[in-house]
């Protein structure tokens, strides 16, 4: 499978779209930083992995796929959700690679330059995403079947 | 906590999750930019204001923290996914009603573990 860039996927979202996320990505920001501050970093800490990104994503992912069946003149509201369901699926390998980031951070940090830890943690993020992502569609996407 | 910190939270945060949120957006196949669902955004723009100060140690707690948070996400992601295709809800409903299994399972880790 290869990895494409489908720049024209940018003029399908509109302008109100990007601020939702912004919003979205902002107030969790806030809320994790006040949560630190009135609780303590134990329970802040938590929210540095709420889901900020997902539920606009999927929802977008979901809206475009089902338009793009309406104007070839078929429903795609089942197309729209399986195409939702992906991305979720797409999430949950992208979990083990944050589960690593924050690990990376919290053994790293004590002992190396901040700017370096976060460098590192954001390589490993990616690095194990990509590279479970590529183990489970070599075994057919077997491992993670919703059914 | 200042206004102008919370501001900056709000900025940033918002900035790096629509910089990851694009990057989900244009690239394919729709799995693989699924990836970027679970990005460290909330992390990267909250690490380095919390190291800058409260000190490595302080965001080192919060990063500990983060694992069972990082865990609940995956279970949350895991619960959208079956949300969606056994039970047929869509995204919205979906993602809305899986952030119960994260509050649970976070949640209740601090409590179990860490209060």
């Amino acid at each position: 499978m290869i990895i494409q860039f489908d720049i024209s996927a940018l003029k399908r979202t509109r302008w109100y779209e990007y601020g939702i996320r912004f919003l979205l990505g902002g107030g969790i920001t806030v809320v994790a930083g006040f949560l630190a501050n009135r609780y303590g970093p134990i329970l802040g800490g938590l929210f540095l992995a709420f889901p900020a990104i997902f539920p606009a994503s999927a929802t977008l992912v979901e809206k475009h796929e089902t338009q793009k069946k309406h104007r070839a003149g078929m429903s795609g509201s089942n197309r729209g959700r399986l195409a939702a369901a992906l991305d979720s699926r797409g999430a949950i390998l992208g979990s083990l690679g944050l589960v690593c980031f924050a690990l990376t951070v919290w053994l790293l940090l004590p002992l190396r330059n901040a700017a370096v830890t976060l460098a590192i943690a954001l390589a490993v993020w990616m690095g194990i995403s990509i590279a479970i992502w590529s183990f489970e569609k070599r075994h057919r996407g077997h491992i993670l079947s919703p059914r | 906590m200042g206004a102008v910190q919370y501001i900056y939270r709000f900025v940033v945060g918002g900035f790096i999750v629509s910089l990851f949120a694009v990057a989900g957006d244009v690239l394919k196949p729709k799995s693989f930019a699924g990836l970027f669902g679970a990005a460290p955004s909330v992390a990267l723009a909250t690490l380095g204001l919390a190291i800058i100060l409260d000190g490595k140690a302080y965001a080192a707690l919060e990063a500990r923290s983060m694992v069972a948070g990082a865990v609940a996400l995956l279970l949350y992601s895991w619960a959208c996914m079956q949300l969606m295709v056994r039970y047929r809800l869509r995204a919205t409903a979906a993602s809305g009603a899986a952030v119960l299994v994260w509050l649970l399972f976070s949640l209740g880790t601090w409590a179990l573990i860490w209060r």
